[in-house]
């Protein structure tokens, strides 16, 4: 059987399992988009107001249900619009393919109208791509791109289709199948008996302070309980990387929250006082890390990731294993031996108990948070944009589950948030979807309010005002004498008119009692604004400095 | 301690491939001090030599990275004392006062061949261990040097080994 090249594109997606897709049409696509209208019963589109905002849903998208994301974009501006996308897909390990189209083969390179070697500009932010150049390649291409994506670590593939291969026929075969050799898994360095793996249970078995670190290798892999059995049974506090948040539940007795710059004084401190720390599914990001040099010093560490070129990159462990954590995580806990390290249980309980946030009335960021948290509970997902409200969620809102804190952890891309809430909520099959954000990061991408409206999505969306760009001017504070140098940005946006001129609903929330209220009201299948103005000198707390250790750490 | 290694890369033979490699290292800041690809005897595969000089971290972040990429099938570590190696250099020397038999004395010292020749100039090939290669820039450089191509350096594994099976 022949077809086309976008009938053979949109016949293997949809075969490949994806029933939506995020895309915006243009002249060197528009005859993938006849096939997508021709087959909009098997596969449903959803058009952003912008690239950037379709990339970013499609990212949130594969977070929540776990499915590759798909992206489709014309050639030129429609291609770069996606960059950034792509590049926050690509540090947070994300598995999304983007689809490009392009100038036909014979006219690439020649600055043709809308010609971009886009291929050439993703080159370093992607996990493979490819520039269809033959027809009968295409579908083998589709097929492996899916697989690379899904595979090892997971991340973005690109594929450039130029425009005649569109329109090209060729063989179609409805049951094509990869063969098994294909790359994209990395293979595990060890077995159950392996030196590796004894050693790491050794390590275990005399510590008398561990700690475990998880990243978002726990929640893409979705290995919690493992955790929290081996936490139980070395009697071990767990921390949690910002991309780790939701992988056990808030709740688990041990679990400190995040650590790091903005971490949980009771994690970071936990972390510094630990004699052996388990990482698990983390690169040790200098986020995380603060100096290099001095972390973990005088600490063992062993290193558990999927990509082998993560073990020793920026922390060199003890033992470094590279393994799916499905695998290696029950053959630990069954290896090691029940261990109570009592004292250390106790002294971390402590730091935990001392922790909490004494509730207060006060319309304070932590007061807002926990009000929406309570209002919402466990299983609602919460997209943030980038910045000061990004870490109050990350500190304050208790996950109990994974895949339900959707945020641009790598790349810290503001403008995130909106187009991740419209993809996290159909993702979550229209389920009310909160998105925390920032009148900064609000500011970048709020045209895909439009794409909220349109397609009719029950988003609740808590703006916390502070009338600046208060991450920056928090370091402009703490660290520039308070020069505050295009910070306060002081707009005269009416938000909640700007929410009505979209065709969603907003209001102004003053106190917690109104915010409660307010989240009542947001019941109907439209997005939901709430405008909360916080304080301008409201800061993230506690803050270990870029480059500081612990003993760096400012509390107030 | 930073020192040079070779590394063997076996990557498919493909548009692209090589952009893929070198930004490898670019992106990191690490410098490949020479590069040399040709077609194996399998011509789905190209086969890449490349030295570049670094400590044991940025060594490994290389070996694997490299084996990160889809294109990449394999990536050996060819030590010195494990592997054969040779480089191939065109040099243009100028014609002055020493005379054409001085210079071709030179040239057969280090068992080069005369490629190509005029009233004022000689175009020599001169192949062995870079070292040599050096040697040789060096003592053409009191006669004068019009120009230099070195091929940089290729690397095989000793014995029967062959990169496919190293690990």
């Amino acid at each position: 059987m022949k077809l086309t090249g976008a009938e053979i594109l949109v016949k293997e997606l949809i075969r490949l399992g994806t029933t939506t897709v995020f895309g915006y049409p243009g002249g060197y696509v528009i005859n993938i988009y006849d096939e997508l209208y021709k087959q909009k019963e098997f596969i449903s589109h959803i058009l952003p107001a912008h690239e950037q905002g379709g990339a970013h849903a499609a990212d949130a998208y594969a977070r929540v249900c776990g499915k590759t994301g798909v992206v489709i974009a014309t050639g030129g501006p429609g291609a770069t619009n996606l960059i950034t996308g792509i590049a926050n897909a690509y540090l947070d390990s994300v598995p999304v393919v983007f689809i490009t189209g392009n100038v036909a083969v014979p006219m690439l390179g020649q600055d043709s109208f809308q010609d971009i070697d886009i291929v050439g500009v993703t080159l370093p932010i992607v996990k493979h791509s490819y520039v269809v150049r033959k027809i009968n390649d295409l579908q083998f291409i589709i097929n492996e791109a899916f697989s690379l994506a899904e595979k090892g670590r997971k991340g973005p593939v690109h594929i450039d289709i130029p425009k005649n291969i569109q329109i090209e026929a060729a063989e179609y075969n409805p049951s094509f199948k990869l063969p098994s050799d294909k790359k994209g898994v990395i293979h595990p360095s060890y077995d159950k008996d392996s030196a590796d793996i004894n050693d790491a249970v050794s390590l275990i078995q005399n510590s008398k302070r561990p700690y475990i670190y998880c990243g978002g290798g726990v929640s893409a892999t979705d290995t919690g309980k493992l955790v929290m059995e081996l936490s139980g049974k070395i009697g071990a506090p767990i921390g949690m990387s910002l991309m780790g948040i939701g992988s056990v539940p808030a709740s688990f007795a041990l679990n400190l929250g995040m650590s790091g710059m903005h971490g949980r004084l009771a994690s970071i401190t936990a972390k510094s006082e630990a004699d052996l720390i388990i990482a698990l599914g983390v690169r040790f990001s200098d986020r995380a890390t603060g100096k290099a040099g001095d972390y973990a010093k005088n600490t063992e560490v062993i290193h558990i990731d999927i990509d082998a070129a993560e073990l020793g990159k920026n922390i060199r462990p003890t033992v470094g294993i590279c393994a799916d954590l499905n695998d290696v995580l029950p053959i630990l806990v069954d290896k090691v031996k029940t261990k109570t390290n009592t004292e250390w249980v106790e002294h971390v309980r402590k730091l935990k108990e001392k922790d909490r946030i004494i509730p207060s009335g006060e319309f304070t960021p932590s007061n807002i948070i926990n009000c929406v948290n309570s209002y919402y509970g466990d299983d609602t997902v919460v997209a943030t944009d980038v910045g000061q409200h990004q870490m109050w969620v990350a500190e304050y809102y208790g996950f109990e589950k994974p895949r339900k804190l959707i945020s641009s952890g790598g790349l810290g891309a503001m403008g995130y948030g909106m187009g991740a809430a419209v993809g996290a909520c159909i993702a979550g099959n229209r389920k009310r979807t909160v998105l925390i954000t920032g009148d900064g990061s609000f500011g970048m991408n709020l045209a895909e309010l439009a794409t909220a409206v349109t397609m009719e999505l029950p988003i609740t969306i808590i703006l916390l005002n502070n009338g600046s760009l208060g991450m920056v001017r928090q370091l402009q504070t703490l660290f520039f004498d308070k020069r505050y140098s295009n910070t306060t940005i002081n707009r005269k946006t009416d938000f909640p008119a700007l929410a009505k001129a979209f065709g969603a609903e907003g209001l102004i929330a003053e106190n917690i009692t109104e915010l409660s209220e307010a989240l009542e009201k947001a019941s109907g299948n439209l997005p939901f604004l709430i405008e909360c103005k916080i304080d301008i000198d409201e800061k993230v707390l506690p803050m270990i400095p870029a480059g500081g250790t612990i003993n760096d750490v400012i509390l107030e | 301690m930073s020192e040079k290694f070779i590394v063997g890369i076996i990557v498919s033979n493909h548009f692209g491939v090589l952009n893929r490699v070198a930004g490898l290292y670019a992106k990191r800041g690490y410098n490949i001090d020479s590069l040399a690809v040709g077609e194996t005897e399998n011509p789905e595969y190209s086969r890449m030599t490349i030295v570049s000089t670094g400590d044991e971290y940025m060594k490994n972040q290389v070996l694997r990275q490299l084996e990160k990429l889809s294109d990449v099938k394999m990536v050996a570590l060819l030590n010195n004392d494990s592997s054969v190696s040779i480089e191939h250099m065109l040099i243009k020397l100028k014609l002055g006062n020493e005379g054409k038999a001085a210079i071709s004395d030179l040239i057969n010292d280090y068992g080069g061949n005369v490629m190509d020749f005029g009233a004022d100039f000689i175009t020599a090939e001169i192949s062995g261990s870079s070292e040599k290669i050096e040697r040789f820039i060096e003592a053409a450089g009191e006669i004068g040097i019009l120009e230099v191509c070195r091929s940089g350096l290729i690397a095989m594994l000793q014995g029967s080994d062959s990169v496919f099976s190293a690990d």
